[in-house]
């Protein structure tokens, strides 16, 4: 079970900016290692979805008070059948317990609130820590 | 008149003209790269996307200006979404097409949705967004639906 509160041993760490080309190359980056470490088609759209979902919570949630130029922290590590990503803002955080189930018929026409939800759903594991600026999220292949 | 709003009085009239013979004209005055591809087939219009890649921000809420476009522009819009191409999509997508299925709603329209691919229809479903949408396996059953109703 990885632990939100610290670092992802032997992980790579990367300080991105909320810029879609860069954005977009470092998911490229962590499928294509996923490819590599046997990672089939299904696993890789939930990667894609799940990191693109997290990194998007970053930046218009938990960055909504900051300036457009804070960048986010991610950390991946790409091991056999087995894909690690964290994703830490540095806004004051949220309590993802709170959220509302975008699944009931009365959310079901309000065009947000999904994120989380995907992210719980296509991933094995996915961790907050206490202050709910920092994400760890696993793909364990079965 | 000035001629700035003579200017702009003859792109409005020439783009309403267009949009009334079916041909699609490429965003407003300043004009912007269109991301869909939109065709009229009797009272339906078909939208496809010319991108694969619908997630980014910009690009998202392009397409939905696009289509919020089409859809002011018919009294009763008969619109459906043509999901070739696309292979991935996220949330913030998720929210533009209900965006657009509530404004569809709201002018007594109809939005049907169809050749969504397996792994993108699964997201529907995992988001309940199957009950919310009408969806269809193939385009000849989402026009067979239009031509129902209108019966």
């Amino acid at each position: 079970m990885g632990d939100p509160h610290t670092r992802i041993p032997d992980s790579e760490t990367i300080s991105l900016l909320n810029d879609r080309q860069a954005i977009n190359e470092l998911i490229e980056r962590i499928l294509a290692l996923s490819v590599d470490a046997g990672l089939k088609e299904a696993a890789i759209f939930a990667v894609r979805l799940a990191i693109e979902e997290a990194i998007t919570n970053a930046f218009v949630h938990g960055h909504q008070d900051l300036g457009s130029d804070v960048p986010v922290i991610v950390e991946y590590k790409v091991s056999n059948g087995e894909i690690q990503v964290a994703i830490e803002d540095q806004g004051p955080g949220f309590i993802p317990d709170k959220l509302p189930d975008p699944t009931l018929i009365e959310n079901l026409s309000k065009p947000f609130g999904r994120g989380v939800m995907l992210m719980k759903a296509y991933m094995t594991e996915v961790l907050y820590n206490a202050q709910g600026n920092r994400v760890i999220m696993k793909y364990k292949a079965s | 008149m000035p001629v700035l709003d003579r200017l702009a009085m003859l792109t409005s009239t020439l783009y309403n003209k267009a949009a009334e013979s079916g041909v699609h004209t490429y965003g407003r005055w300043p004009m912007t790269e269109s991301r869909l591809r939109v065709s009229k087939i009797e009272e339906i219009t078909q939208v496809e996307f010319i991108d694969r890649n619908i997630l980014d921000e910009a690009n998202i809420q392009a397409i939905s200006d696009e289509i919020s476009g089409l859809i002011e522009q018919a009294s009763a819009p008969q619109l459906l979404i043509n999901f070739a191409n696309v292979d991935h999509l996220s949330s913030a997508a998720l929210g533009a097409l209900i965006t657009i299925n509530n404004k569809t709603n709201e002018k007594n329209g109809t939005l049907r949705l169809a050749n969504i691919d397996p792994q993108i229809y699964e997201v529907f479903v995992i988001t309940r967004l199957n009950k919310l949408f009408n969806i269809h396996e193939t385009l000849n059953e989402a026009m067979e639906q239009f031509n129902t109703a209108t019966s």
